[in-house]
């Protein structure tokens, strides 16, 4: 039987650890006792509970799709994320890691972000806890993600564009670890991933396996017993850690993580970074890394900008390590198909990054079992994504 | 048991003679390829103690903005841990090295890349007396201090403001060469004071640690090392500024003269 007990603290299998500067050595011991003494006791975890149900909208629901679960022949489920309080599962984390810092004492909530959806979450949740919040973003990011920016901004948050390096998610990492750095006496670094030093990637984790829980409890209920394939797209992984986490001591379960292949063409700049990935470390953790021989990280491409990170959770790599969840890629024009079949036959418009786990589902319907029960995480709705959406079709339309 | 440290007994003959050793730091291959080793002989003959060689990483957490962006100039133009283990390796065969020991300065990332035996191996022949990385402390340590120890290169602690007495007794336990104390909580790049606790944290280091302590970060002048009992001083980012504003290395070090 596999369990993510880790022999030692902070790592699962050979993948983990704290490769970080001596000085946020004792923000991460701080940030440990303060989750094992503060974040365990009946009293915040029925404080979290109730924010989840009353602010966050939790539990959410589980939906049969009635038009291609004909079509398919097998039941696909989709957990629905996507109507979770600001469109995605960010929020179960930066809730978690919120109220946390309040209880820290700590006035300063930061956060790095990508595309923006976890900047919002922590925007979100600071707006609500009465928390200072700042949030570093690639400078690129800041001006491809606009909207997101506006709205970070209009929850009282600052925003950090960061100009060094490629611009992207992964300096928005070095930036908020600098900041850390400095200002460690009064922030809380609300990191967005499954990634980054012990404690985080358990941190998240925890915070994320609502997610799964519920599905469980949901499961039982609605047909008697766990599903056969539980499905989620995985870039960091914080959408499918969650989901994944209660359901690896249950073998009938087949546990599918889906990483984005970009364009799918050789050579593309993809973020499949556990098939195709090299171990080594980056941003405090050992993991999967997209990099050169000579441990350069290589920049990731993704149409979802969620799936867009050269590394992932250290322990998503040893889940695929040890086979106990698989992790196949899905690429642009498949996420794309995917997308609009989930508009048009059941009324959802789902995230670019979620499309990728349904399109694995559609994809790989031919080999699924008729009757068998199969449930996505829908981890985000796609609101966030009319633009690229609206981009993409102009090229296809221009290319045809 | 080991041979004695070069780099403690570089740093021991400076405060023989009354003065921090002085340690400048330059990524590899900056400016470019060609003039770095003319700057790294200057460095060498107009007195630096031991010269700190940085090995670029496209994710240098610790580093400022002028590091950083010195080090991804380097990666541009070709700069691999394994060039510079060549270049160092055909000047030690040459007899043209410097006289001062070198040491590289480096993420974990890279150096677990080229191998850690490889690492140490090619090290102890390219004449590198110690290794600095800046993402690993004491609980990553293990595979990387059994793979120099063996080969006779320092792996060099970093301890901060924030660091307890309990953790510099931990790093002290096994520290060869020197210790190297960041003065403010914060990554590189020249400030204009040091902040007020470095000189207490200076004295419970160099009552801890065995070897000399050397303070870096922020370091841009003499004048800042006044009334701190540093071992040595390690300066980057002023070097770099230096040399971008069109000047060299030796015109860098005369200030410290």
């Amino acid at each position: 039987m596999t369990t993510s007990a880790p022999l030692r603290a902070g790592w699962f299998g050979e993948f983990g650890g704290q490769f970080v500067p001596e000085l946020l050595m004792p923000p991460l011991k701080e940030l440990e006792e303060a989750y094992a003494t503060i974040a365990a006791t009946p009293a915040f975890q029925a404080e979290l509970a109730e924010l989840l149900t009353d602010y966050v909208g939790r539990p959410t629901s589980i939906y049969l799709c009635r038009t291609l679960s004909k079509e398919l022949g097998f039941n696909l489920w989709l957990k629905r994320e996507d109507l979770a309080h600001t469109g995605a599962h960010k929020i179960n984390n930066t809730m978690g890691q919120a109220l946390l810092t309040k209880h820290m004492g700590k006035p300063v909530l930061m956060a790095e972000t990508g595309a923006g959806q976890h900047g919002v979450a922590t925007a979100t949740a600071a707006a609500m806890l009465g928390l200072k919040c700042l949030v570093f973003m690639g400078a690129t990011d800041v001006v491809r993600q606009a909207h997101n920016v506006r709205r970070m901004e209009l929850l009282g948050a600052t925003v950090h564009p960061v100009q060094s390096g490629t611009q992207t998610l992964k300096d928005a990492i070095n930036a908020a670890l600098r900041y850390w750095i400095a200002e460690q006496a009064t922030t809380h670094y609300c990191i967005g991933s499954v990634v980054g030093p012990h404690p985080f990637p358990i941190i998240v984790r925890d915070f994320q396996r609502c997610i799964g829980d519920e599905m469980r409890t949901q499961f039982r209920a609605k047909i008697g017993r766990l599903p056969d394939y539980v499905v989620a797209c995985c870039g960091g992984g914080s959408n499918a850690m969650g989901t994944f986490y209660p359901f690896i001591e249950d073998e009938g379960v087949q546990l599918v993580g889906v990483e984005a292949a970009g364009t799918g063409e050789p050579g593309c700049y993809h973020s499949a970074t556990l098939t195709q990935g090299s171990d080594g470390v980056l941003h405090g953790t050992r993991t999967k890394l997209l990099q050169t021989e000579d441990g350069q990280i290589m920049p990731s491409h993704s149409m979802a900008p969620g799936l867009d990170y050269p590394g992932v959770g250290p322990e998503h790599a040893w889940l695929h390590a040890t086979g106990r969840a698989r992790y196949e890629c899905v690429n642009d024009m498949q996420a794309m198909a995917a997308f609009n079949t989930l508009c048009r036959a059941e009324g959802i418009i789902p995230a670019l990054e979620s499309a990728h786990a349904v399109a694995w589902v559609l994809e790989n319907s031919a080999t699924l079992p008729k009757g068998c029960h199969v449930v996505v995480t829908l981890s985000g709705r796609g609101d966030k994504d009319l633009g690229i959406i609206q981009e993409l079709q102009e090229t296809q339309r221009k290319q045809a | 048991m080991n041979a004695p440290s070069k780099l403690e007994a570089a740093i021991r003959a400076a405060t023989a003679h009354g003065r921090p050793a002085l340690i400048p730091f330059l990524p590899a291959g900056y400016p470019n390829k060609d003039r770095f080793w003319t700057e790294l002989a200057a460095l060498d003959a107009h007195g630096a103690d031991v010269i700190e060689i940085g090995v670029p990483f496209s994710d240098p957490v610790a580093d400022g903005p002028v590091v950083e962006a010195a080090s991804l100039e380097c990666l541009d133009a070709g700069v691999t841990l394994a060039w510079i283990m060549t270049e160092l390796k055909a000047r030690a065969a040459a007899g043209t090295a410097p006289k001062a020991p070198l040491v590289l300065m480096g993420y974990a990332n890279p150096f677990l890349q080229y191998g850690l035996q490889a690492l140490a191996a090619d090290a102890a022949s390219a004449g590198v007396a110690g290794i600095i990385i800046p993402d690993l402390p004491y609980e990553e340590r293990g595979p990387f201090l059994e793979a120099l120890s063996a080969a006779g290169v320092d792996l060099i602690p970093l301890i901060g403001l924030n660091t307890s007495p309990e953790r510099m007794q931990l790093y002290a336990r096994n520290a060869r060469g020197f210790v190297y104390l960041v003065s403010v909580m914060g990554v590189t790049g020249e400030r204009d004071t040091l902040p007020e606790p470095v000189k207490a944290q200076l004295a419970v280091a160099r009552s801890l640690f065995p070897v000399p302590v050397a303070l870096g970060f922020g370091i841009s002048r003499p004048e800042q090392l006044k009334n701190l009992p540093a071992d040595a001083a390690i300066f980057g980012s002023a070097l770099i500024r230096h040399i971008k504003q069109g000047g060299d290395a030796a015109g860098f070090m005369a200030r410290w003269q």
